[in-house]
């Protein structure tokens, strides 16, 4: 038994570690300003990361492919996204129809990257940086200046709080919710399919992989639609909570993103780590954002500031428990 | 036996180049079902490359490969497998974070409901496959913390579950198991071969090849020596189609080994008095004299490398002194025990040795750098220098000084790795398990330069499982057992007193 816990200590120890810090960040914002304390404060962080939420567990998948598995360009779609359903339900698209149609169209960008990178041997870096800026570059082309939605099925679904039940007056919005569920489908995915575990085995040891016969060609561009998809979901939901799309939105939300999963526990040599860290990292940069909001005085550059030593950190403590594995 | 002696395999002038190299060239090979047929030849004579061409790992510049009779193309080792192929590469090829039952089974792990991945399942189903091969363990550890033998019977386990398999390819499966582990192996391979599945069994290991093998295929240089039935070779007549010419150097050992022992000195160069490591070893005497070898024998996890590693200050001892140059070690560090003049060569070179991106030249380099310290440069002409002597010395099977390491052959690795502590120039030398995965004409090569070097001077410890090769070298053996020293032998004795020794009393 107390084998198993070290055991489960030293496997899940960044993600767990991730959880407590969430924890402390969260503990020490609600001393500083009591008003955190509200559990609204709390659900906000679903409502304002809604997108970097979804984002990241795209980025974690493709993190943990290794071999410098990277999607930069996952700001530059939310922004092409948000964009392009903007002009389409400006020009009277149905968007039950614009909804569907941006979903494959984040897919479908997902796997060309991927495919460059696996046929054309990009570096995933360069592949996906090349992505960001086309995905930029063609939301300024359909519009330079933001374009505002005023479609009544995105304007109810934007404005429509759910009430949780069993608390007075405490809400979300349906937009918050995709994340928790994508979260969940994930979770699914990277443990209980065999997609899910090739992707590991690739983090672990390409060569391995590829000599043991799993389809790693297959799965890598999958897992770069898969990051598109959640983009394209994450574009979706910006646009639906501004109202409106724009080429400036989200940008630098690739490396938020990319922190959020680093804080999170999943190392950037792929392999190891989880999505439910990456939900951790991802609240941890919404708390220090609020407490921020809350001190008021302060710039929001702060943010950038913590996040970055947060990733610092991660970094270091996942170095040493690599060290640790390795000599054990 | 079902469709015995009906040919599975048909491989017919296979060639492959790698830019200079020629690795095979117009090869012939066959492999009928029913039949385990042992692959040989030296270091580098294309045996693994072979095995890759067939897997689709890489594709022949010239030549057929049929299935069945059939003209087939073999895309990737996923298509291998598809087609009933199950192989075990060389090169361990396993991945390390996940867990021991995920990586006999991903890719074709049990689902529940065609869509959940059944861990229960998988993980009962990984420890009956292991359990045949006579492995108990927990199946759910991750894999990376799991010793090499067990590392390798994961990566057999996982060639033999395939259901559809018509053909087990194992090359050099055996290099990091200990005899039982072996045997077990054999009893399946065995019984694979009585259900009609065809075998294809690459080894260094002379002995295991006349044990199991119905036929032989020699290759030497990338070049097709030819097959032979098992029964009609004897073992001598074997040895010279491998290595082309008679192994004169297996006669002469114990000559030079009676030369070279007139230079041993009386004074201890290292001496360890009740020295040990609470669960790591018990504590022991030893003491290391200039110009003599001495054998470290027992089993596989007998405290072996334990020792090696007190030596060298891996380890820390927590109990006893070890003295060296009459002076009380204090700082046990490899980079203190390199300074003090002694190296060691490590049991596990794939994960603690080779740099596979460097050249054959900067890997033999390597530790002399650290040794002189990394701002005093070494000429790149001297470098040039010490690479080749070595590449001579051993002679290592490469185009030229600058190959990267990881197109070497497996057992031209391990050489190199070799030359990079050779070149340090030690005065005390550990050499775990320095034949391992070498072929006979090299293995014999090297443990006359054990000899040689201990005739210049050096005291050399030689550490083996081989116990033959072990009585060869050294002049006086130290026997471990669970873990202890149990015994030492000096001058003259007989292989079954060892042996007992090793084995324990019964
Ligand atoms: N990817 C590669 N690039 C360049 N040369 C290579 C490559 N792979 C193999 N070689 C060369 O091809 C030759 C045959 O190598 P191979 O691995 O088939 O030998 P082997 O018979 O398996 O030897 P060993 O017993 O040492 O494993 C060697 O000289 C090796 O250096
Ligand atoms: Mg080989």
């Amino acid at each position: 038994m107390k084998q198993r816990v070290k055991h489960f200590l030293l496997q899940h120890g960044p993600v767990l570690l991730s959880f407590v810090v969430f924890l402390l960040v969260y503990f020490a914002g609600s001393r500083m300003y009591p008003a955190m304390q509200k559990p609204q404060v709390f659900f906000n962080l679903f409502i304002n990361d809604a997108s970097l939420l979804l984002v990241s567990i795209g980025m974690t998948m493709v993190i943990l492919t290794g071999e410098g598995g990277i999607d930069l360009s996952v700001g530059g779609v939310i922004a092409l996204v948000s964009t392009a359903s903007a002009a389409l339900l400006r020009a009277g698209v149905n968007p039950y129809v614009v909804i569907p149609l941006m979903i494959v169209l984040g897919i479908a960008f997902g796997a060309m990257m991927g495919w460059i990178i696996q046929y054309l041997k990009v570096q995933p870096f360069i592949a996906t940086l090349m992505g960001l800026y086309l995905a930029r570059g063609v939301a300024y082309i359909i519009s330079l200046t933001s374009v505002s939605i005023a479609d009544p099925v995105y304007k109810q679904i934007a404005l429509t709080p759910i009430y949780l039940p069993g608390m007075e007056n405490v809400y979300i919005y349906p937009t918050s919710l995709v994340g928790p569920v994508m979260l969940l489908v994930t979770i699914y995915l990277s443990f209980f399919t065999r997609f899910g575990r090739t992707i590991y085995a690739m983090g672990s040891n390409e060569q391995s992989a590829i000599l043991m016969g799993l389809p790693v060609a297959r799965t890598k561009i999958l897992v770069y639609a898969f990051s598109g998809f959640c983009s394209a979901l994450g574009g979706i939901v910006f646009s639906m909570s501004l109202l409106a799309g724009y080429g400036q939105f989200a940008s630098g939300m690739e490396l938020d993103s990319i922190a959020a999963v680093v804080i999170g526990g999943t190392a950037l040599t792929g392999g190891v780590g989880n999505v439910i860290g990456t939900l951790f990292g991802v609240l941890i940069h919404g708390t220090i954002v609020s407490i921020l909001q809350f001190n008021g005085t302060l710039s929001s550059w702060w943010t950038r500031i913590g996040v970055g030593l947060l990733t610092l950190v991660a970094i270091g403590i996942q170095s040493i428990y690599t060290l640790r594995q390795k000599r054990s | 036996m079902v469709e015995a002696n009906k040919e599975i395999v048909t491989m017919k002038g296979i060639y492959k180049s790698f830019l200079s190299v020629q690795a095979l060239e117009d090869v012939d090979f066959t492999l009928n079902l029913g039949e385990i047929h042992a692959l040989v030849g030296e270091n580098g004579a294309g045996k693994s490359t072979l095995i890759k061409v067939l897997t689709g790992v890489e594709q022949p510049d010239a030549g057929v490969v049929m299935i069945n009779q059939q003209k087939m193309t073999i895309r990737s080792p996923q298509h291998a497998q598809e087609i009933g192929i199950s192989t075990v590469y060389q090169e361990t090829n396993l991945c390390p974070d996940l867990s021991v039952a995920e990586n006999i089974l991903i890719g074709r792990e049990p689902m529940k409901w065609g869509l959940v991945i059944d861990r229960k399942a998988m993980n009962d189903n990984a420890r009956q496959i292991l359990q045949e091969l006579g492995v108990d363990l927990d199946v759910t550890q991750t894999l990376g913390e799991c010793s090499v033998a067990i590392q390798q019977m994961a990566a057999i386990a996982r060639a033999l579950e395939i259901s559809s398999v018509k053909v087990l390819v194992l090359d050099e499966p055996t290099s990091s198991l200990d005899m039982s582990e072996v045997d077990q192996l054999f009893q399946v391979i065995r019984k694979l071969r009585e259900s009609g599945v065809g075998i294809i069994f690459i080894t260094h290991f002379l002995d295991q090849v006349f044990e199991v093998s119905d036929r032989i295929t020699v290759l030497r240089n990338g070049r097709l020596v030819g097959t032979y039935e098992t029964t009609s070779l004897a073992r001598l007549e074997l040895i010279q189609k491998m290595i082309g010419r008679s192994l004169a150097a297996y006669d002469n050992m114990t000559q030079t080994k009676l030369e070279s022992s007139q230079h041993i000195e009386s004074e201890a160069l290292l001496e360890a008095k009740e020295v040990g490591l609470a669960g790591s070893v018990e504590p022991f005497d030893l003491d290391l004299h200039a110009g003599e070898v001495v054998g470290l024998a027992g089993l596989l996890g007998s405290g072996r490398t334990e020792i090696a590693r007190l030596l060298f200050g891996i380890d820390k001892p927590d109990k006893g002194v070890i003295t060296m140059d009459g002076e009380v070690i204090k700082n046990y560090s490899p980079l203190d025990s390199i300074m003090r003049g002694i190296a060691l060569c490590p049991e596990d070179r794939k994960a603690q040795g080779i740099v596979g991106e460097l050249t054959v030249r900067e890997n033999i380099i390597l530790a002399m750098q650290a040794d002189l310290g990394w701002f005093k440069y070494l000429g790149m002409k001297k470098q040039y220098e010490i690479a080749e002597e070595y590449i001579k010395l051993l002679n290592i099977v490469t185009p030229s000084a600058d190959q990267p390491v990881k197109n070497l052959s497996g057992g031209n690795q391990q050489k190199v790795i070799l030359a990079r502590w050779l070149a340090t120039n030690p005065r005390l030398l550990i050499l775990d398990e320095p034949t391992r995965g070498i072929d006979v004409g090299a293995k014999a090569e090297i443990q006359k330069l054990v000899l040689l070097l201990a005739e210049e001077g050096k005291s050399c410890v030689f550490i083996s499982s081989e116990l033959d090769e072990v009585m060869r070298t050294s002049h006086r053996i130290v026997v471990l057992r669970d873990k202890e020293k149990t015994a030492e032998f000096s001058g003259d004795v007989d292989e079954p007193t060892i042996m007992h020794a090793i084995g324990g009393s019964e």
